[in-house]
């Protein structure tokens, strides 16, 4: 038998991570990791009407929900470098939120009451995301009322920059906030989801 | 994708390219039966270490680094410890049968790999399973680098020796 043979041989033998052995062990590092507090990112991707969601949480709530045009791969990148690189999949984290987002989608949910980390919104932004939450299911503002709400009237472009930077779509309510003139104006996951989800709450 | 941004890559990541190569390592090392718990042990203990991983590092290298302590002190522990003869049984469970990859179906490769010194396994299994050089090798099992490939050598000699001697079905 020769060298290569027998080292082919141990490296075949010896793979061992087939599908329900890594997710056995992947749940176990997950659990193991919470316990031992290392775990600053956990994620997991949902299901939506605008295609797979990405959900991500801190230890201290819902950090980052991402569209699938955003690139989910370069979204954890970029959790990464912003908050920690300790980040795996651990769906249990994001359990409740992923069963709200359903009910949401399916018009029988008008809030989510998860904790939210808004550690990746600053300033000015992150005023204007404390206001955004105040907006009740199915009504909408003007930028230019948020902007004065915020406490800048004159600010109306920097809301625009605040709602289309916000981390955390849907559970903070960006889509809420449409142009003075009536049109609906951008969004992160396109013009389109955000009339479906104007549409979905004024029918609810 | 650069090296800086490879070892600050999202330990998902890490976990996804680099656990197969680790799993290969702690198998070899310890056999089927340990070798969860030091892939575990493993990779929670570089998780909690990985915001302090130099940029530039050997990502793989480094876990074969961690997955080395692990091992050598689960080896340790054993030692210390008589094996229950109450475990012997589980060997042949239904479980056991269903996880069972080719070479725990090869009683031949297995006994073979045990049987070897530590030194030989552990630069088999460093060198030829985690692509590691010699010098790496050397350094991870307190060898020079001509040292750790004479230890990889006489392990693959040894081998072949004890295994696969005849034709395999």
């Amino acid at each position: 038998m020769s060298t290569h043979q027998i080292v082919s041989d141990l490296t075949a033998a010896n793979v061992g991570l087939d599908p329900s052995t890594t997710a056995r062990l992947q749940a176990r590092l997950v659990a193991d990791a919470e316990r031992a507090g290392v775990l600053d990112v956990g994620y997991r991707t949902v299901d939506s009407p605008f295609g797979p969601l990405l959900l991500a949480a801190t230890e201290k709530g819902v950090v980052r929900v991402a569209f699938d045009i955003e690139d989910h791969d370069a979204v954890l990148v970029s959790l990464a470098h912003e908050v920690s690189p300790r980040i795996l999949a651990a769906p249990g984290r994001l359990d409740t939120l992923a069963r709200e987002l359903d009910e949401y989608f399916a018009g029988t949910r008008r809030s989510f009451d998860v904790p939210v980390d808004l550690r990746l919104a600053h300033g000015f932004r992150r005023t204007v995301l404390d206001h955004l939450r105040s907006i009740a299911y199915g009504t909408t503002e003007s930028y230019a009322t948020v902007a004065a709400a915020s406490g800048h009237p004159n600010a109306v472009r920097a809301v625009g920059s605040a709602c289309s930077h916000n981390p955390v779509p849907l559970v903070v309510p960006c889509h809420r906030v449409i142009r003075s003139d009536g049109a609906i104006g951008r969004y992160l996951g396109g013009t389109e989801a955000k009339q479906t989800l104007l549409a979905l709450e004024a029918a609810a | 994708m650069s090296a800086h941004q490879s070892s600050r890559a999202p330990f998902a990541a890490v976990v996804d390219e680099h656990g197969p190569v680790v799993m290969r390592v702690v198998r070899a090392l310890l056999g089927p039966a340990d070798a969860d718990d030091a892939w575990s042990e493993t990779f929670l203990a570089a998780l909690e270490a990985y915001p302090r991983l130099r940029p530039d590092s050997n990502v793989r290298g480094w876990l074969v680094t961690i997955a080395h302590r692990k091992a050598i002190d689960q080896l340790r522990a054993k030692a210390r410890r008589p094996l229950p003869a109450d475990e012997l049984p589980e060997r042949g469970s239904v479980d056991a049968l269903l996880d069972a990859t080719p070479l725990e179906r090869d009683p031949d490769l297995w006994g073979a790999l045990e049987g070897l010194p530590l030194k030989q396994r552990a630069a088999v299994a460093y060198h030829h399973l985690a692509g590691m050089p010699y010098a790496e090798v050397g350094a991870l099992i307190d060898s020079s680098e001509s040292a750790a490939r004479r230890a990889a050598a006489d392990g693959i000699a040894n081998l072949r020796k004890t295994y696969g001697t005849g034709a395999r079905s």
